[in-house]
């Protein structure tokens, strides 16, 4: 842009202007244009994402932009939903905070994923910001109703609270009894994930009467199925609502309550809960299926008739999250009923067992693949697989943008033919141009890697296990995906070369996790000294890699970019290259 | 068949030398692995798993006059996986306690020849003329009538199950409470 130009318009403009630019990739090009429109774009972003919380300090996001309202971080890798990653390696947002509360007293908004948030940190949140209005924990821990109780009482605008999948301790506080009874402004409330002692039900209600802007709410399961219906009359503008325990014996006055009280409910779209639901119950919900577009069934242990009568009242939805259950007859009923269908996803009920306990196989995902237009979004464990199953998905689903199988055993082959699923996911990413995340299972050769490096250019993460058979492998996917942002490899033979290899290719994504590979202390410490702008971080429990055996193998490893160095609160079973012990100071 | 995974020894089948070549290489030659995903014996409980909840110990069987197998192998249980978060693990596991504490008494049915088991709250039913025809209905098989001294006279299929001192008993024997 010619120089005149620039400067031709005033920064009032150029600001005006750049507040119609949301997203953070294009607000990043906008600040890359010129040094003036990077200070006025500066001074103007009001909302940040921050995707690995060590990739950056909070410091130097609050030089660059001083006048953030709104901030999202994200702390463990994914792999730590699973169990992989130990307690006390880190994702500690107290720093975080702290240095915000000075530096951003209008912040309002908080979104944190995979943290260890404690209650001091919600104390200072409740303490620092005065027109706080979105506090999102998902999948964190550290915290306890305590840690509640100060933020209800605190924020008197809270519009929007949702700890969804998070570990929350019980003080034994009754908590939403602090909130005011001047307090109104509820929008969104999810604590599906708190325990039986931590929701008083009366103070429940009482918030839930005097909210009349709430949009979405989220009961925990312990919420007894009679007192559902009231909380309904309370608020019948609901939109998003999460049931509470469904399980007791049918009662005619029960249902016929519930019964009326969803058919108040004109705006109810999305439904979730259904804990140990009683089929007997489901057609209390009938009224307002036809409006459904989400449905989270996926804790409900009901069984393929009851899903598919179910199913057939709700021809509008968009999302829906089953148990295996709903077996391949009930996936051939949503796909002929539910032809807006978006995303399914579908759970196993027994997961640890050798044997399948319902009739659900590759099939199922094969009718809802050709029955479903508009199918994007898959996530599906089932116990066998073809590959001629999966072309024949590829072929018909072209626009999917999310596929995540996992065939339960690991290692299992195409049940029809004994071969690996080379063919199958290569034609996934052959014909699904768009695809951006995949996930991997079943036995497979370097010959899947080499279909994912030559044509999944827009795939941006990746999940691996039990696949593969060299270095080879995670070559062709380091060397050919373009967009990839995020890898995370366990049990795979993957070691030293392919990663030197490839190490600039690390510094153009966000993370890399390997763990049960075959990557020497070595490498690692080579790759750090090679990269220093690349955290290298060994997580071991077994010791000090430094005093292993020459051909040990690291446990796990992940790599992540930071322009923040290396971190200050590491545990001891983390190793870097950093011989300077003093460096690490205990958290 | 044996169906233990021995993942730690079957990493390196393939040569590790890098290939160069069209895709589609590789798999020329499938690996047979054997692992068939329909049974063809009955299914022998109690299933030794030190990760499933214990409710497998009430099971019914229909048995034809086949040999029961030894029980299959304990399974190893590898840390994260499949990969289920936590919650949705634990309340899969409550559901289960609760399906044996008495929100409804689930039990596996699996019958000779058929590929999958089937689970059926036995709570739902009042007696045991429901049961079987149930059973009937949902195994698309005859039972037939039972009588006190003749057990099932009418087919080839007679309802069995395993009691508490590992003992294969006909139904209908014990009162139906």
């Amino acid at each position: 842009m010619p120089r005149r130009l620039a400067s031709s318009l005033s920064d009032e403009v150029l600001e005006h202007v750049f507040s119609f630019i949301q997203s953070d990739k294009d607000r990043n090009v906008v600040s890359a244009v010129c040094k003036s429109w990077y200070e006025i774009e500066r001074w103007c972003r009001r909302k940040i994402f921050v995707g690995n919380c060590y990739a950056v300090s909070p410091k130097m996001v609050i030089r660059r932009f001083p006048q953030v309202r709104s901030i999202e971080l994200k702390g463990k890798p994914h792999f730590a939903d699973f169990n992989l990653v130990p307690d006390g390696w880190g994702g500690y947002v107290l720093q975080w905070i702290t240095e915000m509360a000075g530096a951003y007293p209008w912040l309002d908004e908080i979104r944190l994923k995979r943290m260890v948030v404690t209650d001091e940190s919600l104390e200072l949140i409740a303490k620092s910001f005065k027109d706080f209005k979105v506090l999102v924990l998902a999948s964190c821990e550290g915290f306890s109703t305590d840690g509640l109780a100060a933020i209800a009482a605190s924020c008197k605008n809270l519009r929007e609270l949702d700890l969804r999948e998070s570990e929350v301790d019980d003080s034994s506080v009754h908590w939403l009894s602090h909130f005011p009874e001047t307090y109104t402004s509820m929008v969104s409330l999810n604590i599906s994930c708190l325990g039986s002692g931590e929701v008083s039900f009366s103070a429940l209600e009482r918030l839930v009467s005097r909210c009349p802007n709430l949009r979405s709410l989220k009961l925990n399961r312990a919420v007894p199925l009679d007192k559902t219906a009231n909380i309904l009359r309370l608020a019948p503008q609901l939109v998003e609502f999460s049931t509470c325990t469904y399980s007791a014996e049918l009662r005619s006055d029960v249902f016929s309550n519930l019964a009326g009280a969803f058919s108040n409910c004109k705006e109810l779209r999305s439904l979730s809960g259904f804990w140990d639901v009683v089929p007997d119950y489901l057609p209390a919900i009938y009224s307002v299926c036809s409006r459904l577009t989400s449905l989270n069934l996926s804790y409900a242990t009901i069984q393929s008739p009851d899903l598919i009568k179910l199913a057939s009242h709700c021809p509008s939805l968009q999302h829906l999250l089953v148990l295996d259950y709903t077996e391949d007859s009930g996936l051939e009923a949503l796909a002929s009923n539910s032809k807006d269908l978006q995303e399914l996803r579908v759970f196993p009920s027994d997961p640890f067992d050798a044997e399948p306990n319902a009739s659900l196989t590759e099939q199922g995902l094969v009718a809802v693949s050709l029955g479903c237009p508009k199918l994007q979004s898959v996530l599906y464990f089932c116990r066998r697989m073809s590959n001629a199953a999966l072309v024949t998905i590829a072929q018909n689903r072209p626009n999917l943008t999310r596929f995540r199988l996992c065939i339960i055993e690991p290692k299992t082959a195409d049940y029809l033919t004994g071969e690996p699923f080379g063919v199958g996911f290569g034609a996934i990413v052959e014909h699904c141009k768009d695809l951006i995340r995949l996930s991997l299972s079943g036995l497979l050769t370097d010959c899947v890697f080499e279909y994912i490096g030559k044509y999944a250019k827009k795939l941006e993460m990746l999940s691996v296990a039990f696949a593969g058979d060299s270095d080879l492998g995670l070559h062709h996917v380091l060397s050919g995906c373009e967009s990839l942002r995020k890898l995370e490899i366990r049990d795979c033979p993957f070691g030293d070369k392919a990663l030197l290899t490839n190490a600039a290719k690390l510094e153009t994504m966000r993370s890399l996790w390997m763990s049960s590979c075959s990557v020497s202390f070595e490498a690692c410490k080579l790759l750090s000294q090679k990269m220093p702008r690349l955290n290298v971080e060994v997580i071991d429990e077994r010791g000090p890699p430094d005093s292993r055996p020459e051909n040990y193998t690291v446990d796990k490893l992940y790599i992540y970019r930071s322009v923040a160095g290396p971190r200050f609160d590491m545990p001891p079973f983390v190793w870097t290259k950093d011989e300077d012990l003093a460096l690490r100071l205990s958290p | 068949m044996e169906r233990r995974v021995n993942y730690e020894n079957d990493l390196n089948l393939m040569a590790t030398e890098p290939r160069s070549g069209l895709p589609g290489c590789g798999d020329d030659e499938p690996q047979r692995k054997t692992n068939p995903s329909i049974r063809n014996n009955k299914r022998t409980v109690p299933e030794i798993s030190e990760v499933s909840s214990s409710e497998s110990n009430s099971s019914i069987t229909m048995s034809g006059s086949d040999d029961q197998d030894s029980p299959p192998p304990a399974k190893e249980q590898v840390v994260g996986w499949p990969p289920i978060r936590s919650n949705r693990k634990n309340c899969l596991q409550s559901s289960k306690r609760n399906e044996v504490e008495g929100m409804g008494m689930y039990v596996k049915v699996s019958v000779d020849g058929a590929p999958y088991l089937r689970k059926i709250d036995l709570k739902v039913y009042g007696g045991y003329p429901q049961l079987l025809k149930a059973l009937e209905n949902m195994f698309k098989l005859t039972i037939g009538a039972y009588s006190k001294r003749e057990g099932y006279n009418g087919s080839d299929n007679a309802p069995t199950y395993e009691d508490k001192d590992g003992d294969w008993m006909l139904v209908g024997d014990v009162p139906w409470e």
